[in-house]
C-alpha cells in the first residue's frame, strides 16, 4: 500500500515545491498590479485579454472581478479598482468618471432554424416578451404559443434587453427562464416554437437570428448603428488612469487585443 | 503501567471520536446562522407577508414575493411523488414479496446504482428526451410541471424503495403465514395484511421522498423553464425555492442576494418540518 502510495506523494510534493519556487520567482519582479471589477457581460472577454497581457508583459498582474456594471462602476468611483467595466451606458451622475469603448456588443433575438418568422419589429418584440404576444399566428404562422425565453433577474444581458427592447415595460412572469447565453441557445436550438435573446458572439448555425425592423444583426449593420439593439463594453477610470492601468487599456485599444475581441464574436471598436 | 497507558489511549481516542462526531453538529449550527444572519434582515426590512405570500419576485426592483416558488415547489413534489410513490412501492413489494434470490441479487445493486447517479445527468437525460417528448405530444415547450416531476419521481425510487422494503421485510413472517393459513392467496397476503402492517415505514419513505424532491435544485432548473408565475397546467413552466436561489445567485448582490438567502430561511424552514415529520413516523413504526 505505501510502496504504491510512495511515488504519488513524492510526485505532490515536488508539483508543490515548484509551485511555491514560481510563486517566490515571481513575487520577486512583479510589480504591476492592475484590478479590475464590474460588468459579468464584459469579464469573461477581459479575463481573456487579462490572460494574453499578461503572457506578453510578465511584470503585470491584472485581477478582473465580476459584481455586475453597477458595482463596477461604484468600485471606480471610490478608487477600489483602476478599472470599472460595464456593459451599459452611464447615467448622469456617473458621467463623470473617464470611458472608453472596448467593443460593442449586439443582442441577437434568435429562433429555431426552421422557423419562417425571419424578421419582427422591435414593437412585436416587445410584445412577445410583455406577454401580450402569445401565439404565433399573429406572426404569419401556424396556430402555435410562442415559446419565449428571458435571462435571469440580475444578469446583464437581461437588463441591457430591458433598456434597449422593453422601454419600460416588464417583462411577464410566465416567460421562460434560463441563467445563460448557453442555455438559451440549448432551448431555442431544439424548441422549434421557442424566441429567446443571446449575445450575438453566441449565435451559430443551431439558431437563426431575427431581422429587427428589417435590419439583420450583422457586424456591419451594427457599426453603421442600424441595428438597434447594442450595448457598449466600456472600461471606466476616476481621472485619468495610472501608468499600469493605461498600458493594459493601450494592450485591449490595441491590434492584437480588438483582433482578440473579434475572434470572440464582438463588434471591435476600431478596425485596423 | 502498560495497562493505565492502554487506559489513557482509549479515553484520548473516545475523545477524538466525540469532538468528530459533534463536529457535524458544528456545521449544521453554522449553516443555520450563516442563512439566518443572511437572510432574516430582509423579512424585518421587507415584511413576513410580503416575501411569503408576495406574488411578484424582481428583486432588482425592490419585489421579494416568493409565494409562486412555494407553491411550485410543493406541485413539482406531490408530482414526483404521484409519479414515484407507486412506482417505488411497487418495486418495494416485489423486491420484498414476489422476488427470487437472483432477482433480487441484480435489483438491489441496480437500484444503488440509480441512487448514485449525478443530478445533472437525470436533468440532461430530462431536457434531451422528456422535454421533447411532452413538446411533441401534449404542446406548450416541453419545460413544465410535467416534465419536472416525471424527472423528480425517477429521482426519489431509490430513496422510496429502499425504505419501503426496509418496512415490509421488518413485517413479521407469522403474519404472512397467518394469512396464508386462512386461505389468502399471494397478493391478497400482501395487499390485506403485509403492506397495511409496514404502513408508517411506506409512509416515511415517501415523506423521506419529498424531501429529496423539494430539495432537488440541478435538474429541476434543466427541465422546469423556471417561469415565474404559480402554474396553469401541468404544462405550464414553474419554478422552484432551490431553482431561484440557484439561477440568481452569480449575479446577485445587495438586497438581491439577500432575497436569495431570505428563500434559503423558507426552503430550510420546509425540509425541517418533513424531517420532523419522518422522524416522527419513523419512530412509531420503531416502538411498535
Amino acid at each position: 500500500m505505501m510502496r504504491k502510495l510512495a511515488p504519488v506523494l513524492l510526485a505532490g510534493l515536488c508539483l508543490l515545491a515548484a509551485g511555491c519556487g514560481d510563486a517566490r520567482k515571481k513575487g520577486a519582479y512583479v510589480k504591476h498590479v492592475v484590478n479590475i471589477a464590474g460588468s459579468t457581460s464584459v469579464m469573461p472577454f477581459t479575463e481573456k485579454l487579462a490572460e494574453h497581457f499578461m503572457v506578453e508583459r510578465p511584470t503585470f498582474i491584472v485581477n478582473v472581478q465580476s459584481g455586475g456594471s453597477t458595482a463596477g462602476i461604484q468600485a471606480c468611483m471610490n478608487d477600489t479598482v483602476e478599472i470599472g467595466m460595464s456593459s451599459r451606458e452611464l447615467k448622469a451622475d456617473e458621467k463623470k468618471l473617464g470611458e472608453i469603448t472596448i467593443c460593442l456588443d449586439g443582442i441577437a433575438l434568435i429562433v429555431h432554424p426552421g422557423n419562417p418568422v425571419t424578421s419582427l419589429t422591435l414593437s412585436q418584440v416587445r410584445d412577445i416578451f410583455s406577454g401580450t404576444l402569445k401565439n404565433w399566428k399573429d406572426l404569419g404562422w401556424i396556430d402555435r404559443s410562442i415559446d419565449a425565453v428571458t435571462r435571469e433577474e440580475g444578469s446583464g444581458t437581461r437588463g441591457a434587453f430591458e433598456e434597449l427592447v422593453m422601454n419600460k415595460q416588464e417583462i411577464d412572469d410566465g416567460i421562460m427562464v434560463q441563467d445563460s447565453n448557453g442555455s438559451v441557445k440549448e432551448v431555442v436550438a431544439t424548441d422549434p416554437y421557442a424566441i429567446g435573446y443571446v449575445s450575438l458572439g453566441m449565435v451559430d448555425e443551431r439558431v437563426a437570428a431575427v431581422s429587427i425592423d428589417g435590419v439583420a444583426p450583422t457586424a456591419k449593420a451594427i457599426k453603421k448603428k442600424r441595428y438597434k439593439i447594442v450595448r457598449p463594453f466600456l472600461y471606466l477610470t476616476n481621472g485619468a488612469p495610472a501608468e499600469d492601468a493605461q498600458a493594459f487599456i493601450d494592450y485591449v485599444l490595441s491590434k492584437d487585443g480588438q483582433v482578440l475581441l473579434k475572434k470572440e464574436g464582438l463588434i471591435p471598436a476600431h478596425e485596423f | 503501567m502498560s495497562s493505565s497507558r492502554a487506559v489513557f489511549k482509549e479515553r484520548i481516542i473516545k475523545q477524538v471520536l466525540t469532538v468528530f462526531a459533534f463536529s457535524s453538529l458544528l456545521f449544521l449550527f453554522l449553516i443555520f446562522a450563516f442563512i439566518l444572519v443572511e437572510g432574516l434582515p430582509l423579512f424585518y426590512k421587507v415584511g413576513v407577508k410580503n416575501i411569503i405570500f408576495g406574488m411578484k419576485w424582481a428583486p432588482t426592483k425592490g419585489f421579494f414575493g416568493i409565494f409562486p416558488m412555494i407553491v411550485s415547489s410543493f406541485l413539482v413534489t406531490f408530482g414526483a411523488l404521484i409519479i414515484g410513490g407507486p412506482l417505488g412501492l411497487g418495486c418495494a413489494v416485489y423486491l420484498a414479496e414476489y422476488a427470487g434470490k437472483r432477482q433480487k441479487l441484480f435489483l438491489k445493486p441496480a437500484l444503488e446504482l440509480l441512487a448514485g447517479i449525478p443530478s445533472v445527468v437525470y436533468g440532461f437525460l430530462g431536457v434531451l428526451y422528456i422535454v421533447p417528448f411532452i413538446r411533441y405530444f401534449f404542446g406548450g415547450s416541453g419545460f413544465s410541471l410535467l416534465a419536472t416531476s416525471i424527472v423528480l419521481g425517477i429521482m426519489i425510487l431509490p430513496t422510496v424503495i429502499s425504505i419501503s422494503y426496509d418496512a415490509l421485510m421488518s413485517v413479521p413472517r407469522s403474519y404472512r403465514e397467518g394469512a396464508l393459513a386462512m386461505g389468502s392467496t399471494k397478493w391478497q397476503s400482501t395487499w390485506r395484511v403485509v403492506i397495511p402492517a409496514g404502513k408508517s415505514g411506506i409512509l416515511a419513505s415517501c415523506i423521506l421522498g419529498m424531501g429529496r424532491a423539494i430539495g432537488e435544485t440541478m435538474a429541476v432548473i434543466m427541465v422546469a423553464g423556471n417561469a415565474l408565475k404559480i402554474p396553469g397546467s401541468v404544462l405550464d413552466p414553474l419554478r422552484t425555492l432551490t431553482s431561484n436561489i440557484a439561477l440568481e445567485l452569480s449575479y446577485a448582490s445587495g438586497d438581491h442576494r439577500m432575497g436569495l438567502f431570505s428563500t434559503g430561511v423558507v426552503l430550510l424552514s420546509i425540509i425541517m418540518v418533513l424531517n420532523y415529520f419522518a422522524n416522527v413516523v419513523i419512530r412509531r413504526t420503531v416502538i411498535k
